[in-house]
């Protein structure tokens, strides 16, 4: 480190020391004029975010850290980083506008040197300091921020799958998963599993499988649909399949599946008629408890 | 764990129907020593129905499956009818997309059903009537 | 700092990695005798467990490792299972390694297309096992014995 290098960083650190109110004061205000950047995030919410970053980077200036490892290895710092960006990316502010929040803190802490100092070899040291941290704050919380919200989203749709797929109980021994939306291959799994569940704890002798709310299915959909029939046979119970459409039904034709062992009807209740039909009956010495 | 005596699976015989199940645990000389049992017993008592009870089996390969398939049609050839019982949802799960769906085999939810649809009730009607006493 | 400086945790690349936790050493199983097999799938039980599989992915994998090592039981004469559990990011793995020193595949599609079979009717194995799992690779050379190695994925 030459003797200006650190003359700089001496310097920045003195001026977060002694001038931090004025620094969180002046970012704040920066986020707040330059549009968007705070959008989604209160005036109070921004000064103690501003607070916080500060003190952690003057924290992880006074630790003795490299700058180059500053901002990844001082727990205080990083943590802080890392939380500023995963509180913007659940209150929905853009990636692009939590990094760029994280860098207008540049701006701030160039005009502060420069009244500090005339020197400008020194300045330019400081602005290089300066760039240097704030440029790797800037990449920590665009992963901070990315990370976090690859996580709001697998949890999301994890919740989301198991709302959008209700076994109901319809009858004796008869349940139902009516399917609305769009079934992908993931879906299709959830609904195959929870349906054979239910099956199995309800002891039902019929499963009804309602797509009259799915648009279309790609192939793929269409094998899961067939092999969700085929599973629920092997544990002992009927499926009858509801409310398929046009497209779907051309779908399912170009799988070339063998359709003469799978119990489809136009609507649910045409559906529910024919399973209580199948459960309905004293159950007759030849046995219609078992699929053959 | 060590399932090398013929003998280790019972078969119970509940008039004309045979009862037994299948175990994890047995390894594929024991399997082919009980399906050879088991086909003697079809003979031997002249059974009409046979019940299997997986309930207990938490994976079917392709050699289980392949051992059920050729049970069911060795059976069917002696008279009996063949009922493979209480599969688990995993399993079932697993077995289609493994890409076999043991065709020809029938199945049944348990062991009650599958004693059902092979002639045993527990009362006259069976128990479908409106007071069956299952957990609430 | 660069943006690619190692000490800057929260990687992001799409590679195994040893799991952080402990029980992550790969492990080896002999596959020699039947009960070897059983042995196999409980290991294989095991570390799905371990690394958090729901009952339905762990199913899954036991039943593919149950047709690959019977594969190498039959086919090849005996070998071994390697069982690794991988870690990347958001996701888990189990990754299975059955290898034998048998004399080989000769025509690998052919031997992945359900109802091919030279064994005991196990026509659905190779081929129902890459169902199962994600990642699906087959070594094999004449007279050189067979490798394969499957891996599959959880989330979270």
């Amino acid at each position: 480190m030459t003797a200006t290098e650190s003359a700089a960083r001496e310097r920045l650190t003195s001026a977060l020391r002694d001038h931090d109110q004025d620094i969180a004061d002046r970012w704040v205000r920066l986020q707040i004029e330059q549009e968007g950047l705070g959008a989604g995030i209160g005036e109070d919410e921004l000064r103690g975010e501003a607070d916080a970053l500060l003190a952690a980077l003057l924290a992880g200036l006074e630790s003795g850290l490299p700058v180059s490892r500053v901002v990844t290895s001082h727990a205080e710092l990083r943590g802080t980083i890392t939380e500023l960006s995963m509180r913007r990316a659940r209150a929905g502010v853009t990636p692009t506008a939590t990094s760029l929040a994280v860098l207008a803190l540049k701006e701030v802490l160039l005009e502060v040197l420069q009244r500090a100092t005339r020197d400008a070899e020194e300045l330019f040291e400081a602005a290089v300091l300066i760039n240097r941290l704030l440029d790797a704050a800037g990449v920590l919380s665009f992963d901070a921020y990315v990370s976090s919200r690859e996580e709001i989203i697998s949890r999301q749709s994890r919740q989301l799958l198991e709302m959008s797929t209700p076994v109901v109980r319809l009858w004796r021994h008869v349940l139902a998963v009516p399917l609305i939306g769009t079934l992908d291959t993931t879906r299709t799994q959830v609904v195959m599993e929870s349906l054979l569940q239910a099956i199995q704890a309800d002891e039902a002798k019929v499963a009804i499988i309602d797509i009259t709310g799915v648009a279309a299915v790609d192939t793929s959909v269409a094998q899961h649909l067939m092999q969700t029939v085929a599973a629920v046979r092997l544990m002992g119970a009927d499926c009858v399949i509801s409310g398929i459409r046009p497209p779907i039904a051309q779908t399912i034709a170009q799988l070339g599946v063998d359709l003469s062992e799978i119990l489809t009807r136009a609507t649910l209740a045409d559906a529910l008629t024919e399973a209580v039909k199948i459960t309905g009956q004293p159950a007759l010495p030849t046995g219609d408890a078992v699929r053959r | 764990m060590n399932g090398q005596k013929p003998a280790s699976v019972p078969i119970l015989r509940l008039g004309d129907v045979l009862v037994t199940g299948l175990l994890d645990e047995l390894d594929d000389k024991s399997a082919m020593a009980f399906l050879d049992e088991l086909t003697e017993r079809i003979a031997a008592d002249a059974a009409t129905g046979v019940l299997i009870d997986i309930s207990r089996l938490e994976i079917i390969d392709s050699f289980v499956a392949r051992t059920l398939s050729e049970l069911t049609t060795t059976a069917r050839l002696l008279g009996a009818r063949v009922i493979v019982a209480g599969m688990r949802p995993p399993v079932a799960i697993t077995l289609v997309e493994l890409g076999l769906r043991l065709d020809g085999v029938e199945t049944a939810l348990n062991a009650e059903q599958g004693m059902a649809a092979l002639g045993w009730f527990r009362t006259t009607v069976s128990g479908e009537g409106p007071h069956r006493d299952d957990a609430p | 700092m660069t943006p690619h400086d190692p000490a800057a945790g929260l990687t992001r690349e799409w590679l195994p990695e040893p799991d952080a936790g402990a029980d992550a050493a790969p492990r080896v199983y002999p596959v020699r005798t039947e009960e070897d097999l059983l042995e196999a799938r409980h290991a294989v039980r095991a570390a799905t467990l371990a690394a958090g599989f729901g009952l339905v992915d762990q199913t899954r994998v036991v039943t593919a490792a149950s047709e690959l090592v019977r594969n190498a039981y039959i086919h090849g004469g005996g070998g071994t299972l390697t069982i690794e559990r991988l870690r990347r990011s958001g996701f888990r793995g189990v990754r299975l390694t059955v290898s034998d020193q048998g004399p080989g595949i000769p025509d690998v599609e052919a031997a992945l297309t359900d109802g091919y079979s030279t064994g005991p009717g196990l026509g659905h194995g190779l081929g129902g096992a890459r169902r199962l799992m994600h990642d699906f690779e087959i070594r094999t050379s004449p007279g050189g014995g067979t490798t394969v190695s499957a891996t599959r994925w959880t989330q979270g």
